[in-house]
Protein backbone atom coordinates (compact mmCIF):
# COMPACT_ATOMS: atom_id res chain seq x y z
CA UNK A 1 0.00 0.00 0.00
CA UNK A 2 2.87 2.27 0.80
CA UNK A 3 4.99 1.17 -2.13
CA UNK A 4 3.77 3.56 -4.86
CA UNK A 5 4.18 6.59 -2.60
CA UNK A 6 7.62 5.52 -1.44
CA UNK A 7 8.74 4.94 -5.02
CA UNK A 8 7.54 8.36 -6.23
CA UNK A 9 8.86 10.29 -3.22
CA UNK A 10 12.05 8.24 -3.13
CA UNK A 11 12.87 8.69 -6.81
CA UNK A 12 11.69 12.27 -7.35
CA UNK A 13 12.30 13.87 -3.94
CA UNK A 14 14.71 11.96 -1.69
CA UNK A 15 17.17 10.89 -4.38
CA UNK A 16 17.29 14.43 -5.86
CA UNK A 17 18.10 15.93 -2.45
CA UNK A 18 21.21 13.78 -2.31
CA UNK A 19 21.76 14.21 -6.06
CA UNK A 20 21.88 18.00 -5.78
CA UNK A 21 24.56 17.64 -3.12
CA UNK A 22 26.60 15.48 -5.49
CA UNK A 23 26.05 17.80 -8.46
CA UNK A 24 27.20 20.77 -6.38
CA UNK A 25 30.63 19.12 -6.21
CA UNK A 26 30.91 18.89 -10.01
CA UNK A 27 31.13 21.32 -12.89
CA UNK A 28 28.40 19.52 -14.86
CA UNK A 29 26.71 21.53 -17.62
CA UNK A 30 23.37 19.68 -17.58
CA UNK A 31 23.80 17.47 -20.67
CA UNK A 32 27.34 16.05 -21.06
CA UNK A 33 28.13 12.43 -20.24
CA UNK A 34 30.92 13.41 -17.89
CA UNK A 35 30.35 15.10 -14.59
CA UNK A 36 33.73 16.54 -13.69
CA UNK A 37 34.53 16.47 -9.96
CA UNK A 38 35.60 19.87 -8.60
CA UNK A 39 35.36 19.24 -4.86
CA UNK A 40 34.29 22.31 -2.93
CA UNK A 41 35.32 24.57 -5.81
CA UNK A 42 31.76 25.77 -6.49
CA UNK A 43 31.29 26.73 -2.85
CA UNK A 44 34.50 28.73 -2.59
CA UNK A 45 33.57 30.46 -5.83
CA UNK A 46 30.13 31.34 -4.45
CA UNK A 47 31.39 33.68 -1.80
CA UNK A 48 33.46 35.64 -4.31
CA UNK A 49 30.69 35.81 -6.89
CA UNK A 50 28.99 39.25 -6.97
CA UNK A 51 25.84 37.69 -8.50
CA UNK A 52 25.49 35.28 -5.57
CA UNK A 53 26.27 37.89 -2.91
CA UNK A 54 23.77 40.25 -4.53
CA UNK A 55 21.17 37.48 -4.66
CA UNK A 56 21.77 36.60 -1.01
CA UNK A 57 21.29 40.23 0.01
CA UNK A 58 18.19 40.58 -2.20
CA UNK A 59 16.71 37.42 -0.68
CA UNK A 60 17.37 38.60 2.88
CA UNK A 61 15.75 42.00 2.18
CA UNK A 62 12.87 40.34 0.36
CA UNK A 63 12.35 37.86 3.21
CA UNK A 64 12.42 40.63 5.82
CA UNK A 65 9.97 42.72 3.79
CA UNK A 66 7.58 39.82 3.24
CA UNK A 67 7.64 38.90 6.95
CA UNK A 68 7.05 42.44 8.22
CA UNK A 69 4.31 43.08 5.64
CA UNK A 70 2.76 39.67 6.31
CA UNK A 71 2.65 40.04 10.08
CA UNK A 72 1.37 43.64 10.08
CA UNK A 73 -1.29 43.17 7.40
CA UNK A 74 -2.32 39.69 8.55
CA UNK A 75 -2.60 40.64 12.20
CA UNK A 76 -4.24 44.01 11.51
CA UNK A 77 -6.93 42.63 9.24
CA UNK A 78 -7.53 39.59 11.45
CA UNK A 79 -8.16 41.90 14.44
CA UNK A 80 -10.61 43.93 12.33
CA UNK A 81 -12.35 40.74 11.21
CA UNK A 82 -12.43 39.11 14.62
CA UNK A 83 -15.88 39.03 16.15
CA UNK A 84 -19.36 38.44 14.85
CA UNK A 85 -20.78 40.98 12.40
CA UNK A 86 -22.55 41.09 9.09
CA UNK A 87 -20.41 40.58 6.01
CA UNK A 88 -17.50 39.00 7.86
CA UNK A 89 -17.49 35.87 5.67
CA UNK A 90 -17.58 37.97 2.50
CA UNK A 91 -14.58 40.03 3.60
CA UNK A 92 -12.66 36.91 4.55
CA UNK A 93 -13.32 35.39 1.11
CA UNK A 94 -12.31 38.63 -0.64
CA UNK A 95 -8.99 38.78 1.23
CA UNK A 96 -8.42 35.15 0.30
CA UNK A 97 -8.94 35.56 -3.47
CA UNK A 98 -5.29 36.42 -4.28
CA UNK A 99 -4.12 33.21 -2.54
CA UNK A 100 -5.93 31.00 -5.04
CA UNK A 101 -4.96 33.11 -8.06
CA UNK A 102 -2.07 31.67 -10.04
CA UNK A 103 1.21 33.51 -9.48
CA UNK A 104 1.65 34.03 -13.19
CA UNK A 105 -1.78 35.59 -13.62
CA UNK A 106 -1.26 37.74 -10.51
CA UNK A 107 2.17 38.97 -11.59
CA UNK A 108 0.95 39.61 -15.15
CA UNK A 109 -1.76 41.92 -13.80
CA UNK A 110 0.55 43.61 -11.29
CA UNK A 111 3.11 44.32 -13.98
CA UNK A 112 0.52 46.64 -15.48
CA UNK A 113 -0.41 48.04 -12.08
CA UNK A 114 3.24 48.99 -11.46
CA UNK A 115 4.11 49.84 -15.07
CA UNK A 116 5.01 53.41 -16.03
CA UNK A 117 1.62 53.85 -17.69
CA UNK A 118 0.00 51.80 -14.94
CA UNK A 119 -2.86 52.30 -12.54
CA UNK A 120 -0.73 52.94 -9.46
CA UNK A 121 1.10 55.89 -11.01
CA UNK A 122 -2.17 57.24 -12.38
CA UNK A 123 -3.59 57.25 -8.85
CA UNK A 124 -0.41 58.84 -7.44
CA UNK A 125 -0.45 61.56 -10.11
CA UNK A 126 -4.12 62.22 -9.41
CA UNK A 127 -3.17 62.78 -5.75
CA UNK A 128 -0.29 65.04 -6.88
CA UNK A 129 2.27 62.63 -5.45
CA UNK A 130 5.50 61.60 -7.19
CA UNK A 131 4.91 58.69 -9.59
CA UNK A 132 8.12 56.66 -9.69
CA UNK A 133 9.18 54.04 -12.21
CA UNK A 134 8.34 51.05 -9.99
CA UNK A 135 9.81 48.27 -12.09
CA UNK A 136 12.64 50.25 -13.65
CA UNK A 137 14.65 50.95 -10.50
CA UNK A 138 16.33 47.97 -8.73
CA UNK A 139 15.29 48.87 -5.18
CA UNK A 140 11.78 49.97 -6.13
CA UNK A 141 11.36 46.75 -8.11
CA UNK A 142 12.14 44.83 -4.92
CA UNK A 143 9.57 46.93 -3.06
CA UNK A 144 7.06 46.10 -5.81
CA UNK A 145 7.86 42.41 -5.46
CA UNK A 146 7.33 42.59 -1.69
CA UNK A 147 3.98 44.37 -2.20
CA UNK A 148 2.86 41.74 -4.72
CA UNK A 149 3.92 38.88 -2.44
CA UNK A 150 2.19 40.49 0.55
CA UNK A 151 -0.99 40.91 -1.49
CA UNK A 152 -0.78 37.31 -2.68
CA UNK A 153 -0.34 35.77 0.80
CA UNK A 154 -2.54 38.19 2.72
CA UNK A 155 -5.52 35.83 2.96
CA UNK A 156 -3.41 33.00 4.30
CA UNK A 157 -2.00 35.15 7.11
CA UNK A 158 -5.43 36.57 7.93
CA UNK A 159 -6.96 33.12 8.27
CA UNK A 160 -4.04 31.85 10.38
CA UNK A 161 -4.27 34.85 12.73
CA UNK A 162 -8.06 34.57 12.92
CA UNK A 163 -7.73 30.96 14.02
CA UNK A 164 -5.27 31.99 16.71
CA UNK A 165 -7.43 34.94 17.83
CA UNK A 166 -10.35 32.62 18.43
CA UNK A 167 -8.35 30.63 20.97
CA UNK A 168 -7.53 33.67 23.13
CA UNK A 169 -9.20 33.62 26.59
CA UNK A 170 -12.07 36.11 26.90
CA UNK A 171 -11.66 36.56 30.68
CA UNK A 172 -8.26 38.26 30.27
CA UNK A 173 -9.91 40.95 28.14
CA UNK A 174 -12.76 41.32 30.61
CA UNK A 175 -10.27 41.79 33.44
CA UNK A 176 -8.32 44.34 31.38
CA UNK A 177 -11.51 46.23 30.53
CA UNK A 178 -12.47 46.32 34.23
CA UNK A 179 -9.02 47.75 35.00
CA UNK A 180 -9.67 50.50 32.46
CA UNK A 181 -7.38 49.39 29.62
CA UNK A 182 -8.24 51.00 26.29
CA UNK A 183 -8.79 48.97 23.13
CA UNK A 184 -5.35 49.96 21.87
CA UNK A 185 -3.69 48.95 25.16
CA UNK A 186 -5.51 45.61 25.06
CA UNK A 187 -4.25 45.03 21.53
CA UNK A 188 -0.67 45.93 22.39
CA UNK A 189 -0.39 44.34 25.83
CA UNK A 190 -2.57 41.26 25.46
CA UNK A 191 -3.36 40.32 21.86
CA UNK A 192 0.06 40.79 20.29
CA UNK A 193 2.02 38.93 23.02
CA UNK A 194 -0.49 36.08 23.13
CA UNK A 195 -0.29 35.70 19.37
CA UNK A 196 3.51 35.32 19.43
CA UNK A 197 3.49 31.59 18.54
CA UNK A 198 1.38 32.27 15.45
CA UNK A 199 3.64 35.18 14.53
CA UNK A 200 6.62 32.81 14.60
CA UNK A 201 4.76 30.49 12.29
CA UNK A 202 3.82 33.31 9.88
CA UNK A 203 7.43 34.54 9.88
CA UNK A 204 8.80 31.08 9.07
CA UNK A 205 6.23 30.61 6.32
CA UNK A 206 7.17 34.04 4.96
CA UNK A 207 10.89 33.23 4.96
CA UNK A 208 10.40 29.88 3.28
CA UNK A 209 8.11 31.49 0.69
CA UNK A 210 10.63 34.20 -0.10
CA UNK A 211 13.58 31.82 -0.34
CA UNK A 212 11.58 29.62 -2.71
CA UNK A 213 9.97 32.42 -4.64
CA UNK A 214 10.25 31.80 -8.34
CA UNK A 215 6.98 32.26 -10.23
CA UNK A 216 6.33 35.80 -9.01
CA UNK A 217 9.91 36.90 -9.74
CA UNK A 218 9.86 35.24 -13.16
CA UNK A 219 6.62 36.89 -14.25
CA UNK A 220 6.96 40.30 -12.55
CA UNK A 221 10.57 41.30 -13.16
CA UNK A 222 12.52 38.31 -14.51
CA UNK A 223 15.03 38.93 -11.71
CA UNK A 224 15.87 42.42 -12.89
CA UNK A 225 16.50 45.22 -13.28
CA UNK A 226 20.26 44.72 -12.75
CA UNK A 227 19.60 41.71 -10.51
CA UNK A 228 17.58 43.87 -8.13
CA UNK A 229 14.99 41.14 -7.59
CA UNK A 230 17.09 38.04 -8.23
CA UNK A 231 16.25 35.79 -5.27
CA UNK A 232 18.28 32.65 -4.57
CA UNK A 233 15.55 30.45 -6.06
CA UNK A 234 15.68 32.45 -9.25
CA UNK A 235 19.49 32.49 -9.36
CA UNK A 236 19.49 28.67 -9.12
CA UNK A 237 17.20 28.54 -12.16
CA UNK A 238 19.23 31.07 -14.13
CA UNK A 239 22.59 29.39 -13.45
CA UNK A 240 21.34 25.88 -14.19
CA UNK A 241 18.85 26.32 -17.00
CA UNK A 242 19.89 29.49 -18.77
CA UNK A 243 23.68 29.37 -18.36
CA UNK A 244 24.03 25.55 -18.25
CA UNK A 245 25.93 25.70 -14.95
CA UNK A 246 24.17 22.78 -13.27
CA UNK A 247 26.98 22.14 -10.79
CA UNK A 248 27.17 25.76 -9.75
CA UNK A 249 23.37 26.08 -9.63
CA UNK A 250 23.28 23.05 -7.34
CA UNK A 251 25.75 24.75 -5.00
CA UNK A 252 23.53 27.87 -4.90
CA UNK A 253 20.50 25.69 -4.15
CA UNK A 254 22.27 23.81 -1.37
CA UNK A 255 23.56 26.98 0.27
CA UNK A 256 20.09 28.54 0.18
CA UNK A 257 18.64 25.34 1.62
CA UNK A 258 21.15 25.40 4.48
CA UNK A 259 20.13 28.99 5.23
CA UNK A 260 16.40 28.15 5.26
CA UNK A 261 17.03 25.19 7.55
CA UNK A 262 19.22 27.28 9.84
CA UNK A 263 16.64 30.05 10.15
CA UNK A 264 13.87 27.52 10.77
CA UNK A 265 15.85 25.84 13.53
CA UNK A 266 16.72 29.15 15.20
CA UNK A 267 13.08 30.26 15.08
CA UNK A 268 12.01 26.93 16.46
CA UNK A 269 14.46 27.17 19.35
CA UNK A 270 13.46 30.75 20.06
CA UNK A 271 9.91 29.79 20.83
CA UNK A 272 7.78 28.76 17.91
CA UNK A 273 7.79 25.32 19.48
CA UNK A 274 4.24 25.32 20.84
CA UNK A 275 2.87 26.02 17.39
CA UNK A 276 5.00 23.36 15.70
CA UNK A 277 4.11 20.64 18.16
CA UNK A 278 0.38 21.27 17.86
CA UNK B 1 -13.69 20.71 38.58
CA UNK B 2 -14.65 22.97 41.45
CA UNK B 3 -17.25 24.96 39.55
CA UNK B 4 -19.47 21.95 38.88
CA UNK B 5 -21.80 22.91 41.71
CA UNK B 6 -23.00 26.15 40.13
CA UNK B 7 -26.14 25.73 38.07
CA UNK B 8 -25.51 26.30 34.37
CA UNK B 9 -26.94 29.60 33.22
CA UNK B 10 -28.78 29.40 29.89
CA UNK B 11 -26.99 31.44 27.26
CA UNK B 12 -28.82 34.53 26.03
CA UNK B 13 -30.17 33.72 22.58
CA UNK B 14 -28.78 36.87 20.98
CA UNK B 15 -25.11 36.13 21.61
CA UNK B 16 -24.92 33.05 19.44
CA UNK B 17 -26.25 34.67 16.27
CA UNK B 18 -23.31 35.96 14.26
CA UNK B 19 -25.43 37.57 11.56
CA UNK B 20 -27.53 39.71 13.87
CA UNK B 21 -25.00 42.45 14.54
CA UNK B 22 -23.43 45.19 12.54
CA UNK B 23 -19.83 46.18 13.18
CA UNK B 24 -18.94 49.72 14.27
CA UNK B 25 -18.81 52.20 11.40
CA UNK B 26 -15.07 52.81 11.60
CA UNK B 27 -14.31 49.13 11.38
CA UNK B 28 -16.62 48.69 8.40
CA UNK B 29 -15.04 51.62 6.60
CA UNK B 30 -11.51 50.34 7.19
CA UNK B 31 -12.41 46.85 6.00
CA UNK B 32 -14.19 48.23 2.97
CA UNK B 33 -11.18 50.35 2.02
CA UNK B 34 -8.81 47.40 2.41
CA UNK B 35 -11.11 45.11 0.43
CA UNK B 36 -11.23 47.66 -2.40
CA UNK B 37 -7.41 47.76 -2.51
CA UNK B 38 -7.21 43.94 -2.58
CA UNK B 39 -9.85 43.58 -5.27
CA UNK B 40 -8.69 46.49 -7.46
CA UNK B 41 -6.18 44.42 -9.50
CA UNK B 42 -8.91 41.86 -10.27
CA UNK B 43 -11.29 44.61 -11.27
CA UNK B 44 -8.64 46.19 -13.48
CA UNK B 45 -7.88 42.80 -15.06
CA UNK B 46 -11.52 42.15 -15.96
CA UNK B 47 -12.37 45.64 -17.18
CA UNK B 48 -9.19 45.96 -19.24
CA UNK B 49 -9.98 42.64 -20.91
CA UNK B 50 -13.24 44.20 -22.11
CA UNK B 51 -11.83 47.51 -23.34
CA UNK B 52 -10.89 48.71 -26.77
CA UNK B 53 -7.10 48.97 -27.24
CA UNK B 54 -7.30 52.76 -27.51
CA UNK B 55 -9.09 53.06 -24.14
CA UNK B 56 -6.75 50.92 -22.03
CA UNK B 57 -4.70 53.78 -20.63
CA UNK B 58 -7.47 56.32 -20.59
CA UNK B 59 -9.69 57.11 -17.64
CA UNK B 60 -12.06 55.87 -16.34
CA UNK B 61 -9.59 53.11 -15.59
CA UNK B 62 -11.97 50.72 -13.97
CA UNK B 63 -14.85 50.88 -16.40
CA UNK B 64 -14.90 50.22 -20.16
CA UNK B 65 -16.70 52.73 -22.40
CA UNK B 66 -18.04 49.86 -24.51
CA UNK B 67 -17.77 46.15 -23.79
CA UNK B 68 -15.49 44.33 -26.22
CA UNK B 69 -16.22 40.69 -25.41
CA UNK B 70 -14.54 39.87 -28.71
CA UNK B 71 -11.13 40.39 -27.04
CA UNK B 72 -11.49 36.90 -25.59
CA UNK B 73 -11.95 35.32 -28.99
CA UNK B 74 -9.04 37.32 -30.39
CA UNK B 75 -6.76 36.25 -27.53
CA UNK B 76 -7.71 32.60 -27.99
CA UNK B 77 -7.05 32.90 -31.73
CA UNK B 78 -3.69 34.56 -31.18
CA UNK B 79 -2.30 31.67 -29.13
CA UNK B 80 -3.27 27.98 -28.77
CA UNK B 81 -5.13 28.61 -25.50
CA UNK B 82 -7.55 25.72 -26.10
CA UNK B 83 -4.61 23.29 -26.29
CA UNK B 84 -3.02 24.80 -23.18
CA UNK B 85 -6.33 24.35 -21.39
CA UNK B 86 -6.57 20.69 -22.36
CA UNK B 87 -2.98 20.09 -21.20
CA UNK B 88 -3.69 21.80 -17.89
CA UNK B 89 -6.81 19.70 -17.43
CA UNK B 90 -4.92 16.46 -18.16
CA UNK B 91 -2.06 17.37 -15.84
CA UNK B 92 -4.38 18.57 -13.06
CA UNK B 93 -6.59 15.50 -13.42
CA UNK B 94 -3.63 13.13 -13.31
CA UNK B 95 -2.10 14.78 -10.26
CA UNK B 96 -5.46 14.96 -8.50
CA UNK B 97 -6.24 11.28 -9.06
CA UNK B 98 -2.66 10.35 -8.11
CA UNK B 99 -2.83 12.32 -4.87
CA UNK B 100 -6.20 10.95 -3.83
CA UNK B 101 -5.23 7.34 -4.53
CA UNK B 102 -1.62 7.21 -3.36
CA UNK B 103 -2.18 9.47 -0.35
CA UNK B 104 -5.13 7.40 0.80
CA UNK B 105 -3.18 4.16 0.57
CA UNK B 106 -0.15 5.58 2.34
CA UNK B 107 -2.23 7.30 5.01
CA UNK B 108 -4.10 4.07 5.70
CA UNK B 109 -0.84 2.15 6.01
CA UNK B 110 0.52 4.71 8.48
CA UNK B 111 -2.71 4.97 10.45
CA UNK B 112 -3.75 1.33 10.68
CA UNK B 113 -1.07 -1.17 9.68
CA UNK B 114 1.92 -2.28 11.73
CA UNK B 115 5.22 -2.69 9.95
CA UNK B 116 8.88 -2.14 10.77
CA UNK B 117 10.24 1.44 10.56
CA UNK B 118 6.71 2.83 10.32
CA UNK B 119 7.40 5.94 12.42
CA UNK B 120 10.83 6.53 10.90
CA UNK B 121 9.41 6.40 7.37
CA UNK B 122 6.64 8.80 8.33
CA UNK B 123 9.15 11.24 9.82
CA UNK B 124 11.30 11.07 6.69
CA UNK B 125 8.25 11.86 4.55
CA UNK B 126 7.28 14.80 6.76
CA UNK B 127 10.85 16.10 6.67
CA UNK B 128 10.73 16.23 2.86
CA UNK B 129 8.02 18.90 3.22
CA UNK B 130 10.68 21.30 4.52
CA UNK B 131 12.79 20.95 1.38
CA UNK B 132 12.37 23.83 -1.07
CA UNK B 133 11.51 22.84 -4.63
CA UNK B 134 14.68 24.29 -6.16
CA UNK B 135 16.77 21.80 -4.15
CA UNK B 136 15.22 18.84 -5.97
CA UNK B 137 14.54 20.11 -9.50
CA UNK B 138 18.01 19.72 -10.98
CA UNK B 139 18.41 15.93 -10.52
CA UNK B 140 14.67 15.41 -11.07
CA UNK B 141 14.98 17.20 -14.41
CA UNK B 142 18.01 15.05 -15.29
CA UNK B 143 16.00 11.90 -14.47
CA UNK B 144 13.12 12.99 -16.70
CA UNK B 145 15.55 13.55 -19.58
CA UNK B 146 17.16 10.15 -19.08
CA UNK B 147 13.76 8.43 -18.91
CA UNK B 148 12.95 10.03 -22.26
CA UNK B 149 9.97 11.81 -20.74
CA UNK B 150 10.84 15.36 -21.82
CA UNK B 151 7.76 16.97 -23.40
CA UNK B 152 5.28 14.33 -22.22
CA UNK B 153 2.34 14.04 -19.87
CA UNK B 154 4.33 11.48 -17.87
CA UNK B 155 6.89 14.18 -17.02
CA UNK B 156 4.13 16.55 -15.95
CA UNK B 157 2.27 14.04 -13.78
CA UNK B 158 4.32 11.09 -12.48
CA UNK B 159 6.99 12.94 -10.45
CA UNK B 160 4.24 14.73 -8.49
CA UNK B 161 1.81 11.84 -8.05
CA UNK B 162 2.34 11.51 -4.30
CA UNK B 163 2.23 14.37 -1.85
CA UNK B 164 3.12 14.32 1.80
CA UNK B 165 0.72 17.07 2.77
CA UNK B 166 -2.24 14.91 1.75
CA UNK B 167 -0.83 11.90 3.59
CA UNK B 168 -0.49 13.93 6.79
CA UNK B 169 -4.05 15.29 6.54
CA UNK B 170 -5.59 11.89 5.71
CA UNK B 171 -3.59 10.02 8.32
CA UNK B 172 -4.68 12.45 11.05
CA UNK B 173 -8.28 12.11 9.92
CA UNK B 174 -8.12 8.31 9.81
CA UNK B 175 -6.55 8.25 13.26
CA UNK B 176 -9.62 10.10 14.56
CA UNK B 177 -11.94 7.34 13.29
CA UNK B 178 -12.36 4.63 15.96
CA UNK B 179 -10.07 1.72 15.10
CA UNK B 180 -12.75 -0.68 16.37
CA UNK B 181 -14.70 -0.23 13.12
CA UNK B 182 -11.68 -1.38 11.21
CA UNK B 183 -10.96 -4.23 13.64
CA UNK B 184 -14.54 -5.46 13.34
CA UNK B 185 -14.25 -5.64 9.56
CA UNK B 186 -10.92 -7.45 9.88
CA UNK B 187 -12.48 -9.98 12.31
CA UNK B 188 -15.20 -10.61 9.74
CA UNK B 189 -12.44 -11.68 7.38
CA UNK B 190 -11.82 -8.50 5.42
CA UNK B 191 -8.22 -7.84 4.42
CA UNK B 192 -6.64 -4.37 4.73
CA UNK B 193 -7.68 -3.40 1.18
CA UNK B 194 -11.27 -4.42 1.75
CA UNK B 195 -11.58 -2.69 5.08
CA UNK B 196 -9.96 0.47 3.69
CA UNK B 197 -12.38 0.48 0.75
CA UNK B 198 -15.63 -0.31 2.57
CA UNK B 199 -15.09 1.00 6.11
CA UNK B 200 -12.48 3.76 6.30
CA UNK B 201 -12.78 5.42 2.91
CA UNK B 202 -16.49 6.32 3.06
CA UNK B 203 -15.85 8.01 6.41
CA UNK B 204 -12.93 10.02 5.02
CA UNK B 205 -14.94 12.06 2.50
CA UNK B 206 -14.39 15.46 4.16
CA UNK B 207 -10.63 14.92 4.39
CA UNK B 208 -10.51 13.64 0.80
CA UNK B 209 -12.37 16.75 -0.31
CA UNK B 210 -9.78 18.94 1.44
CA UNK B 211 -6.88 17.07 -0.17
CA UNK B 212 -8.59 17.20 -3.57
CA UNK B 213 -9.14 20.95 -3.34
CA UNK B 214 -5.55 21.69 -2.42
CA UNK B 215 -4.25 19.33 -5.12
CA UNK B 216 -6.40 20.98 -7.77
CA UNK B 217 -5.15 24.45 -6.90
CA UNK B 218 -1.55 23.29 -6.66
CA UNK B 219 -1.64 21.59 -10.05
CA UNK B 220 -3.67 24.22 -11.91
CA UNK B 221 -1.42 27.07 -10.75
CA UNK B 222 1.89 25.20 -10.96
CA UNK B 223 4.55 26.82 -13.13
CA UNK B 224 8.21 25.95 -12.49
CA UNK B 225 8.14 22.19 -13.14
CA UNK B 226 6.11 22.37 -16.38
CA UNK B 227 8.43 25.16 -17.50
CA UNK B 228 11.46 22.89 -17.04
CA UNK B 229 10.16 19.66 -18.58
CA UNK B 230 8.25 20.95 -21.61
CA UNK B 231 9.27 23.11 -24.54
CA UNK B 232 6.55 22.42 -27.02
CA UNK B 233 3.00 23.84 -27.22
CA UNK B 234 1.63 20.31 -27.49
CA UNK B 235 2.37 19.74 -23.79
CA UNK B 236 2.51 23.23 -22.33
CA UNK B 237 -0.03 24.19 -19.68
CA UNK B 238 -2.13 27.31 -19.41
CA UNK B 239 0.20 29.07 -16.94
CA UNK B 240 3.13 28.58 -19.32
CA UNK B 241 0.97 29.62 -22.23
CA UNK B 242 0.03 32.80 -20.41
CA UNK B 243 3.66 33.55 -19.67
CA UNK B 244 4.67 33.08 -23.32
CA UNK B 245 1.66 35.08 -24.45
CA UNK B 246 2.58 37.97 -22.17
CA UNK B 247 6.07 38.23 -23.65
CA UNK B 248 4.62 38.28 -27.18
CA UNK B 249 1.51 40.38 -26.67
CA UNK B 250 2.66 42.60 -23.81
CA UNK B 251 1.85 45.65 -25.88
CA UNK B 252 -1.81 44.60 -26.18
CA UNK B 253 -2.99 44.76 -22.56
CA UNK B 254 -6.61 44.06 -23.48
CA UNK B 255 -5.71 40.73 -25.13
CA UNK B 256 -3.23 39.83 -22.42
CA UNK B 257 -5.82 40.48 -19.71
CA UNK B 258 -8.38 38.37 -21.57
CA UNK B 259 -5.81 35.56 -21.53
CA UNK B 260 -5.06 36.16 -17.86
CA UNK B 261 -8.73 35.99 -16.91
CA UNK B 262 -9.09 32.63 -18.66
CA UNK B 263 -5.99 31.27 -16.88
CA UNK B 264 -7.10 32.41 -13.43
CA UNK B 265 -10.83 31.70 -13.63
CA UNK B 266 -11.05 27.92 -12.96
CA UNK B 267 -9.23 28.20 -9.63
CA UNK B 268 -11.25 31.26 -8.63
CA UNK B 269 -14.56 29.55 -9.47
CA UNK B 270 -13.64 26.42 -7.52
CA UNK B 271 -12.65 28.61 -4.58
CA UNK B 272 -15.88 30.63 -4.65
CA UNK B 273 -17.94 27.42 -4.58
CA UNK B 274 -15.92 25.65 -1.88
CA UNK B 275 -14.85 28.78 -0.05
CA UNK B 276 -15.97 27.77 3.45
CA UNK B 277 -14.52 24.26 3.28
CA UNK B 278 -11.35 25.68 1.82
CA UNK B 279 -10.75 28.27 4.51
CA UNK B 280 -11.58 25.71 7.18
CA UNK B 281 -8.96 23.44 5.60
CA UNK B 282 -6.32 26.18 5.73
CA UNK B 283 -7.21 27.09 9.30
CA UNK B 284 -6.98 23.50 10.53
CA UNK B 285 -3.86 22.46 8.66
CA UNK B 286 -2.04 25.78 8.67
CA UNK B 287 -0.68 25.15 5.21
CA UNK B 288 -0.98 26.30 1.65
Amino acid sequence: MLAPTLVVIGVFVVYPIVGTGYLSLTSWDGFSEIKKWVGLGNYTRLFRDPAFLNSLWVTVLYGAGVCVAGVVSGLGIAVLLNGAFRGRGVYRAVFFLPVVTSSIAAATVWRYVFGDTGVLDAVLRFLHLPAPNWLGDPSLALVSLVLLTAWKSLGLNVVLYLTALQTLPADVYEAAAVDGASRWQQLRRITVPLLAPMTFFVVIEGLITSFQSFDLVYALTGGGPLGGTETLGFLTYREAFRLSHFGYGAAVAYTAFALVLGVTLIQWRLGGRERWSS
Amino acid sequence: MSSVTTTPVPRPATVARPTGRTAPVLRQLLLLALAVVVVAPFAWMVTTSLKDYADVYRPPYLWPQEFHVGNYGRAWDAAPFAGYYVNSLIMTGGILVGHVMLDTLAAYAFARLRFPLRNTLFLVLVATMLVPQFVTVLPAYDLVIRLGWYDSYAALIVPRMADVFGIVVLRAFMASIPAELDDAARLDGAGPWRSLWSVTLPLCRPALATVGMFSFLYAWNDFLWPLLVTSDDTHRTIQLGLSTFSSKYGTYPELLMAGTVTAAVPALVIFLFLQRAFIRGVASTGLK
